[in-house]
């Protein structure tokens, strides 16, 4: 699968400051007996945007501001919980392309810029910025690895794996570099 | 230099090192697969024309989607037609790439967390992989077992390796015995309330002490599944005796001298004295109570004794609005409407055991609805030879067939909004059990008390019938 490629985006962030948002409030189980992985941004935090009947509660997720951002802020630890690539599917289908908190959940971050979402682990101090600040204009650059706020906000960096950069940066996915790895995946079987 | 348990099972299956500008190939000794998380993967696999590189250490079961009830007819009952569509998506894949698959008809379906260790496919040592993020119960064995997404598990289908930059390690050594009535499920909640939901990210874990070597490979099973309810990777367990005896036998486990010196290599996965670790977190067996949680993540968790506590910020004073629960307020007591036994972490043997120890003689109050639901074909077969059904069925509880039921809720069985459930699973996030049902974790035993009393109740206070 190649992805969009992701260097630089600007664009108003969508806070969401709770922490611990997990998988379940990205997107609750019962969407997940779909065999396909489109589609899914309708469901992304399902039960906060719908009432039981299937309208639209009014919550900030569903008006066309929030829809429009390609930045989300999450509280501390976001993403934690089950392994459901629905998640990102979800995000990514939704709008977003990049997720900033204090702490991103392993799988999450994993599975994340497998879909050309780019997570971002950010010092404490621009993080509570960001939560003070929702709505402002940001600047996420991959290539320089830094995030620049308006207002004096300052600039920060962040660290991303090379690997993960390079897939990212370039849209590429991981399959092609484990393909290229046959050659030791069978040396590797045969000396066991 | 010495090692520790983590760092020989990752050396073992390293293809290629990992380098600044790459992670590591590790190569993956066993992957499970299951409904929900693979068929994007398989089709992945067709887009590309690729093979499932080695069918022979692949191993798939249903659990997730499948119903627990079986009608009149015969039939089950699926929640939805697609629901149905997924679990035969995958008989199509598996049959379509020579998968073995554990379904209708064998004696070993159920939670694909259950089923591995049930049919030894789990082993010392292996690295284990599953679309499922308590594929960390595997690591009881010392294995280093974790979850994965779904393009990784198109990664493994088609090479039989991941990528990965090797985690950072943590050892949990908590020495002493557990006070009776104290069992692993409140090891755990006691563990993650002290580290935090966050505490164990970008780690293993390695449980090491008295505690974990005095118990059973269920109770173990029970420790390690939860270590990604504290953000961990991984949690793992030294391979013992305890270990090699409960494989012994075991349909995909070698016999007589091949499991002989097998067990040799396994005893000799033990972390090195002296090894390193990034950090470490000690605890005394003896002050661990008997926990449930009170909030809306695992880490808010609590002795079953104790007051619940002032919020510490907006997250958790939300928490407990969800929960209808007041800070300062005694837990025990609270009014309890369902009960829920079973899931990957409560839902062997051992456990139906000890619930039924409470339940016995009892009755579930009238207006609590309580489901018990086996972890696999085999440990309902083996509950039912030991009449533990009988014990729940004439307390008033229901007899499930298995499966991952209101664990995740996504079959069907489910609490209604409002509800609060005492559930031996492992995750209490708001909706987790329906939208707005409120989920309380617990041990067997605590569950069961639920049941019997309509409270949150300690179940140490409780009579048990001889
Ligand atoms: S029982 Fe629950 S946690 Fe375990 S595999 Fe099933 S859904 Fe996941």
């Amino acid at each position: 699968m190649s992805m969009k490629s992701l260097k630089i985006v600007t664009s108003k962030t969508l806070v969401l400051p709770a922490a611990n948002i997990d998988t379940d409030q990205i997107i609750p189980a019962r969407f997940l007996t779909v065999t396909t992985r489109d589609g899914l941004g309708k469901h992304a935090f399902n039960d906060w945007r719908y009432n039981d009947d299937g309208s639209e509660t009014d919550h900030y997720l569903n008006s066309d501001e929030a829809k429009a951002c390609e930045i989300l802020v999450g509280g501390h630890n976001f993403g934690c919980g089950s392994s459901r690539e629905h998640a990102p599917w979800s995000l990514t289908d939704y709008g977003v392309r990049v997720v900033i908190s204090s702490e991103i959940a392993d799988i999450f971050r994993t599975n994340a810029v497998k879909n050309g979402l780019l997570p971002i682990v950010i010092d404490k101090r621009a993080h509570q910025w960001l939560l003070d600040h929702p709505g402002e204009e940001i600047t996420v650059d991959l290539e320089n690895q830094e995030v620049r706020l308006p207002k004096n906000g300052g600039t920060f960096s962040f660290d991303v794996d090379a690997f993960s950069k390079h897939c990212l940066i370039e849209g590429v996915d991981e399959m092609g570099y484990l393909a290229s790895q046959t050659n030791a995946i069978d040396a590797f079987e045969a000396k066991r | 230099m010495a090692k520790s348990l983590f760092d020989k099972v990752w050396e073992r299956h390293v293809v290629t090192d990992e380098t600044p500008s790459n992670p590591s190939v590790l190569y993956i000794d066993l992957h499970l697969i299951h409904e929900v998380t693979s068929p994007q993967a398989f089709t992945e696999l067709g887009t590309r024309g690729l093979l499932v590189r080695r069918p022979d250490r692949t191993l798939a079961t249903i659990d997730h989607s499948t119903p627990t009830l079986i009608d009149a007819d015969g039939h089950r009952p699926y929640v939805t037609a697609q629901a149905e569509k997924q679990v035969e998506t995958l008989f199509e894949n598996v049959e379509k790439h020579g998968i073995k698959i554990h379904g209708w008809d064998s004696p070993n379906r159920g939670i694909v967390h259950v089923m591995g260790p049930e049919v030894g496919a789990t082993q010392p040592g292996m690295t284990i992989v599953c679309g499922d993020s308590h594929t960390s119960t595997h690591g009881a064995f010392g294995a280093l077992a974790f979850g994965i997404g779904t393009t990784q598990v198109g990664h493994v289908l088609a090479t039989q390796c991941l990528l990965m930059r090797k985690p950072k390690s943590m050892l949990i050594q908590v020495e002493g015995e557990l006070q009776p009535g104290v069992t692993a499920k409140d090891v755990i909640l006691a563990i993650i309330a002290k580290i935090g939901v966050g505490g164990g990210t970008g780690h293993v874990l390695e449980y090491r002490g008295q505690c974990f070597d005095d118990m059973s490979m269920d109770e173990r099973m029970t420790v390690c599944n939860m270590s990604i309810e504290a953000g961990a990777r991984a949690g793992m367990i030294a391979p013992d005796q305890t270990t090699v005896e409960y494989l012994r036998g075991r349909e995909m486990v070698p016999e007589g001298d091949a499991l002989d010196a097998l067990a040799q290599e396994w005893l000799s996965l033990r972390s090195d004295p002296g090894c390193d670790f990034d950090s470490i977190v000690t605890m005394n067996a003896a002050e661990i109570s008997p926990m449930v949680t009170y909030g809306t993540h695992p880490g808010m968790a609590m002795p079953i004794t104790g007051i619940v506590p002032a919020a510490a910020d907006e997250a958790e004073e939300k928490a407990l609005e969800y929960m209808h629960l007041k800070a300062d307020a005694p837990i025990a007591g609270t009014k309890v409407d369902r009960v829920f036994i079973g899931s990957c972490t409560n839902s062997r043997l051992d456990d139906l055991r000890a619930a039924a120890k409470i339940m016995r003689g009892k009755k579930v109050v009238a207006d609590v609805t309580a489901i018990v639901v086996p972890g696999s074909e085999q440990v309902k077969l083996d509950a039912e030879a030991e009449g533990l059904h009988d014990v729940f069925t004439s307390a008033g509880a229901e007899w499930r067939e298995p499966g991952c039921s209101m664990c995740i809720a996504m079959n069907g069985d489910k609490a209604a909004p409002g509800e609060l459930v005492v559930s031996t699973s492992n995750r209490n996030f708001a909706g987790r059990q329906g939208p707005g049902a409120r989920t309380v974790l617990a041990s067997p035993e605590t569950a069961a008390a639920a049941a019997v009393t309509g409270f949150i109740t300690d179940p140490r206070t409780l009579e048990t019938a001889a």
